[in-house]
């Protein structure tokens, strides 16, 4: 389902990706793990068409997002590390905007949107303004939005970051259950262990814009004599810290938060 | 046709919902109008230039019409920083019909501001020469809206952060806003000056607006309209362009 050979990214004269391949089947769930800076933003960013490679190939469901991009876009759907929804818009204004950007007919839009909506426990608050939504609330909107056009592929970019136990477990029970019926594909990321280990079928582990490691949890875990899997994730990764610097959109979050919009 | 028409409604949508935005919007023509429309009424008649009031009221809606289009287009920066331009940009949506959804769903909630302002002036008692000159200011407003919206996403695609949203506003909105001709006529100013007023695409909406409402012209309706249709394209490839260089 998706096939990456040999994927470079470079800024200037840091290499953030470092020549990585790595294959993912069929409804398969497939968890990119790696401390931060690690690469993994980025590599997903070239799967879902928003970076160009500096070289290597890409292929989603047999397409080449670089060339066949517009085909590609419509074939996966994408919950970023950031919130991306409309907060001056109601949960269903949202649900409706997305299918109409990917061209899903009024009455399967419909029908779509009552059920992932209903899916995700969002049906009771789908005429309320996101902006009074909570955290996970948010989430599982963005969640239920990525399946509405039933992409063959689902991104989730670090989706649990600040949910709380119950949400983040709720949360991960609904994917499982949408990869089952609609054998969508899932490749998330995340910072969670324990969610990997329990959600993934296979695991790539990036440390420095390359994988060093892919396997099951249980491959990964006997690969390095440990017994648990972030045992495993710090024995390949090491235990030195991470800076990422901040950017303007951090910046502009604060200033956002502070003035309550 | 369905992205352009869902990102105008949000546009619209938004501009419905945020009253008190509707009303901060409205203030600052309104002081204007009022402060400056009878503050200089009086100097403005006694060098024979009959009544300021009627001679600004054009200008003010010309200028509301500028504020909002542009602003519209800056608010992108919000849309950036709270993530949903991400959402239109990985659509299977060409970038082109997204800029267009959103730069006229911008135009039309300043058009919607123009027309509003437009009924303060009458109710503040501006008396346009005839009632069938509403529809003919209203086609400047409709260009001077595109213009603007336009330019505004073009702007609003470049920008970072909320810096360099007071640079535009400082040195280029007010810049447009006060060398338009908006508040003063353009006779006899000094040669520097009058150059510099033709430049403004503003100018010209703002003789069309007062051309058609006072039926007072500086230049001509032909050559006013031709030059806003123009700078229109421009700013529309223009706009057209930046937009589709955006990396989120």
């Amino acid at each position: 389902m998706i096939r990456v050979q040999n994927l470079v990214k470079t800024f200037g004269d840091f290499t953030a990706v470092k020549d990585i391949s790595f294959d993912v089947g069929q409804g398969e769930i497939f968890a990119f793990l790696g401390p931060n800076g690690a690469g993994k933003t980025t590599t997903i960013k070239m799967l879902t068409t928003l970076l160009r490679p500096t070289s290597g190939t890409i292929q989603l469901d047999g397409l080449d997002p670089t060339i066949k991009t517009k085909e590609a876009r419509q074939r996966f759907g994408i919950v970023f590390q950031d919130p991306s929804l409309d907060a001056e818009q109601t949960a269903y204004e949202n649900m409706d905007l997305h299918g109409v950007l990917y061209h899903v007919p009024r009455k399967l839009r419909a029908e779509r949107i009552e059920l992932l909506l209903k899916t995700f426990e969002l049906w009771e608050r789908k005429d309320s303004y996101v902006k009074t939504f909570s955290g996970g609330m948010k989430r599982r909107l963005e969640i239920a939005r990525g399946f509405l056009h039933t992409p063959a592929i689902l991104f989730l970019d670090e989706p649990t970051l600040g949910l709380d136990p119950q949400s983040r477990n709720q949360l991960w029970t609904h994917v499982k259950r949408l990869n089952e019926t609609e054998k969508t594909t899932v490749f998330l990321t995340t910072h969670y262990m324990d969610e990997a280990d329990r959600v993934a079928h296979r695991i790539a582990i990036m440390d420095h814009g390359s994988i060093v490691a892919v396997g099951t949890s249980a491959e990964l875990k006997q690969q390095t004599g440990t017994d648990s899997l972030e045992a495993a994730f710090l024995a390949l990764t090491g235990s030195s810290l991470r800076d990422e610097s901040a950017n303007s959109a951090d910046a502009m979050r604060q200033v956002a938060k502070m003035w309550r919009r | 046709m369905g992205a352009i028409y869902i990102l105008w409604l949000r546009e619209l949508k938004r501009y419905v919902r945020s009253r008190v935005q509707i009303v901060v919007s409205l203030g600052q023509p309104c002081l204007y109008l009022l402060a400056l429309g009878f503050g200089f009424g009086p100097v403005f008649k006694q060098a024979g230039h009959g009544s300021y009031l009627q001679f600004m009221a054009p200008g003010v809606v010309g200028m509301t019409v500028l504020f909002s289009s542009v602003f519209s287009g800056i608010a992108m920066l919000w849309d950036r920083q709270f993530g949903f331009l991400k959402e239109t940009l990985v659509a299977p949506v060409s970038r082109l019909q997204i800029m267009i959804g959103r730069t006229l769903g911008g135009a039309t909630v300043a058009i919607i501001q123009g027309v509003l302002i437009l009924l303060i002036c009458l109710l503040a008692g501006f008396r346009p020469e005839s009632w069938t000159a509403i529809p003919f200011a209203f086609l400047f407003v409709i260009l001077i809206a595109v213009v603007f919206a336009a330019l505004g996403t073009g702007i609003g695609s470049v920008l970072q952060d909320m810096q360099g949203f007071q640079l535009v506003m400082n040195f280029l909105v007010l810049p447009i806003f006060f060398l338009s001709g908006a508040l003063y006529p353009l006779s006899n100013l000094p040669t520097a000056m009058a150059v510099i007023v033709r430049i403004d695409p503003l100018t010209y909406g703002v003789d069309g607006l007062r051309g058609a409402l006072v039926h007072t012209w500086q230049f001509s309706a032909m050559l006013d309209i031709s030059v806003l249709a123009a700078i229109a394209c421009v700013f529309l490839g223009g706009g057209a362009y930046l937009f589709s260089k955006i990396e989120v």
